[in-house]
């Protein structure tokens, strides 16, 4: 190869980087580093919540400051400094909410160039989008067409105001406050998130979309979603994220709960793409999410769906526990993990009803020096008769120095239930790539074609613009890791 | 159409060809016989671009461009197909999917409209008569599952849509029962016309009784040893390869 050449593709490479790793200007109003009593009760005045939220602030704080950061997901990074941290931050022009025009142009420029569609566009696909902005709300869209259907998609903060019954009675519900490190964290300090309900008989009218977006350098961000589906209601909700380039790592540890009641659907699908951090595993976010959900009611059905493709290290397990009878659970994911990428993903099925079913099914594909660990429990109670679940963990390796690691947990205390669970790991092979080459397609095109196929058992749960998406997103993120 | 010239190639340290030229012209059909392990398959595998081999001198004219620093996709949408050996699988991508994003693939290279999936399904029904497949095999997953015979007739009907100008067939005759053979044949001659040309790559000449070969040349420890006329092929079915070893050992070790 000539100099010229090699030039030329360390300069088409380059290009190819993390393409959403630019900062936006805006001033931000923030908070001194580090958390005490009096930051949380800032938190919550600055707000204006009623006492029942401070008090669930507090005391989850009490119990985070007794509790230790976990050591056991096969993860290895340097310890965060918890005082080092921003807990609050947002944007100083505040937006007012009427219409898009009023929107600060420098925000609706960001959404611009992440090519989130916020207009008429959604419309026509028929998705609602609630944008969170750093830790603010900026702008939520169709909110009148949902409440025609009496269905409440606003954000927590917003929820917290004008709905405090209903975020009393739930939050906190699925997850309790001291469930575990970060969820305790981020009871106590979450700034902002979205708040889905859906009432009796409703089937929500459109998709629900949220996006999150990352900002300002150190400041944490601590997501909280809450959704509720009550009788016979139904609702599927996207989330997808994005995240500047920056050189400290930045902490997010959301919380997501979900509540189904009898007879109800919730669907929830996760594009995740967080900066990942360089190739040297400098930077990146760290993810440490918390997300279950509760079938509460008979025959209610909780599905989640993530495509796992960012941050520098993943530690995230979204949950079914599966107490009404008749219901199901399920879990379809797709991580992928590149140069110093740490992942250690997976799912919790906690079967209590009888006659209760889940499903898992977990794509690792890891790439460069990268570890991802698939992580499962499936536990079966005393009263879950005639239960099943199936479960089939399969695992991608591109070149030798990236590992794949599955640790299934099963614990059963009925027999007359039933668990399967089939694992297979393979690689990508050279010969796989010849024969799609053979064919006309370019190597990036053959690799794209390869893992779509490996991981199209979940790709087609995903809602169709999503799963497009994830797609794309998967061949750009594996560019030059083959060869 | 394909001119090889002098060609020298190892795999892994270890000389495979050593000086290989052969000369293929549009409308004909060439046999390149030989025993196990003489280097024929891998001819034909360097031709497509197989980067498990490195070529060490010679070279590679394909319609008088030299094609060796080319990779195997862009060999491909110029007009060069391989049959391979032993198909490969791809779990979860559908043979419609690959077949019409291959077709589209050298259909804009050609600079031809790309077919859209409802322009493809009546395309591919054409073909699918061609080598007696049923249309179910579109929707399953590519050569996953399936048996040795529909494998080899999977070839053929991707070969008989990407319209090749010069198809290198590897060994497509070994492992098929007698009428699996026959179909794969008679797809090859109707495929088979005055502006494409063939390579087939055979241990036996059993499939050269079904397609008759314009020439046939023997590749030995891998030097072609010997070109001729069909006829040479039923001299090697009645007295093997051993004849012609013996004549190269005369010949010794260049």
């Amino acid at each position: 190869m000539s100099t010229l050449s090699e030039a030329q593709a360390v300069e088409v490479a380059a290009s190819k980087k993390y393409k959403y790793g630019f900062k936006t200007d805006i001033q931000y109003e923030d908070f001194p580093k580090g958390l005490n009593e009096d930051i949380i009760r800032k938190i919550s005045e600055i707000k204006g919540e009623p006492e029942f939220m401070l008090e669930f602030r507090l005391k989850a704080y009490k119990s985070w400051l007794e509790m230790e950061e976990p050591e056991w997901p096969n993860v290895e990074y340097e310890k965060l400094d918890y005082q080092e941290i921003v807990y609050h931050s947002q944007p100083k022009k505040k937006p007012k909410l009427n219409s898009l025009d009023e929107v600060d142009p420098e925000i609706l420029e960001t959404y611009e160039k992440l090519g989130i569609p916020l207009s008429e566009q959604k419309m026509l696909a028929g998705v609602a989008v609630d944008a969170v902005f750093d830790s603010v709300s900026v702008a939520t869209t169709f909110k009148e067409k949902l409440k025609e259907a009496g269905v409440i998609f606003c954000s927590m903060t917003e929820a917290v105001k004008d709905y405090p019954e209903l975020v009393k009675q739930y939050l906190g519900s699925v997850v309790p406050s001291s469930d575990n490190f970060f969820s305790a964290l981020n009871s106590a300090v979450f700034s902002d998130g979205s708040f889905v309900f859906v009432p009796k008989g409703v089937k929500c009218p459109m998709e629900l979309s949220t996006y999150f977006r990352i900002n300002n350098e150190n400041s944490g961000q601590f997501e909280r979603t809450l959704i509720v589906a009550e009788e016979g209601a139904s609702v599927s909700y996207l989330e997808g994220c994005t995240a500047p380039m920056f050189d400290t790592n930045q902490l997010h540890a959301a919380v997501v709960e979900i509540v189904a009641l009898d007879n109800s659907e919730v669907k929830y699908s996760t594009v995740q793409n967080w900066y990942p951090g360089d190739e040297n595993g400098k930077g990146g976010i760290y993810n440490f999410v918390t997300k279950r959900g509760i079938c509460k009611g008979v025959n209610s059905k909780i599905s989640w769906t993530q495509v796992e493709t960012g941050s520098a290290i993943t530690w995230k397990y979204p949950s079914v526990i599966l107490k009404g009878d008749n219901s199901i659970g399920e879990f379809y994911s797709v991580a992928l993990t590149n140069d110093m990428q740490q992942a250690d993903t997976g799912t919790k099925m906690i079967h209590l009803g009888k006659n209760t079913k889940s499903t898992i099914v977990s794509k690792g594909i890891s790439a460069g020096k990268s570890q991802n660990s698939y992580r499962g429990l499936v536990k079966i109670g005393p009263k879950a008769n005639g239960s099943r679940n199936y479960s089939v963990c399969d695992s991608m390796l591109i070149g030798s120095d990236c590992g794949a690691h599955t640790f299934p947990y099963i614990e059963s205390k009925n027999n007359t239930s039933s668990i399967e669970h089939e694992a297979t790991t393979s690689k990508i092979g050279e010969d796989q790539i010849f024969y799609l080459q053979s064919r006309g397609m370019s190597e990036e095109d053959a690799i794209s074609l390869i893992i779509n196929g490996f991981c199209k058992e979940v790709f087609k749960e995903l809602p169709m613009e999503f799963a497009v998406e994830a797609q794309k997103l998967l061949a750009i993120k594996l560019e030059g890791s083959v060869g | 159409m394909l001119k090889i010239i002098d060609l020298h190639a190892t795999v892994e340290g270890e000389k495979i060809l050593k000086g290989i030229n052969l000369e293929i012209n549009k409308g004909e059909v060439h046999a390149i016989m030989g025993p196990n392990g003489s280097g024929k398959s891998t001819l034909a595998k360097i031709v497509a671009g197989h980067p498990a081999y490195e070529v060490t001198g010679g070279q590679i004219l394909f319609e008088g461009e030299d094609i060796l620093e080319m990779d195997p996709d862009e060999r491909a949408r110029m007009g060069i197909f391989l049959a391979f050996q032993y198909p490969v699988e791809v779990p979860g991508v559908s043979n419609s999917m690959l077949i019409r994003q291959a077709v589209n693939a050298v259909r804009s290279e050609r600079g031809i409209d790309e077919l859209d999936p409802l322009e493809f399904e009546d395309f591919i029904e054409e073909k699918l008569k061609l080598v007696e497949m049923d249309d179910k095999f579109l929707d399953r997953s590519v050569n996953e599952g399936f048996s040795g015979g529909e494998k080899k007739r999977n070839e053929i009907l991707q070969l008989a849509s990407m319209e090749p100008r010069l198809a290198l067939m590897d060994e497509t005759d070994s492992g098929l029962d007698i009428d699996a053979l026959r179909i794969v044949s008679d797809a090859v001659n109707k495929i088979r016309n005055s502006e494409n040309a063939f390579m087939l790559v055979t241990h036996y000449q059993r499939i050269l009784n079904y397609i008759t070969p314009d020439k046939v040349h023997v590749l030995i420890n891998g030097r072609i040893v010997k070109s001729g006329g069909k006829e040479l092929a039923l001299q090697l079915e009645e007295k093997g390869y051993d004849w012609l070893m013996k004549d190269q050992l005369v010949n010794g070790e260049a």
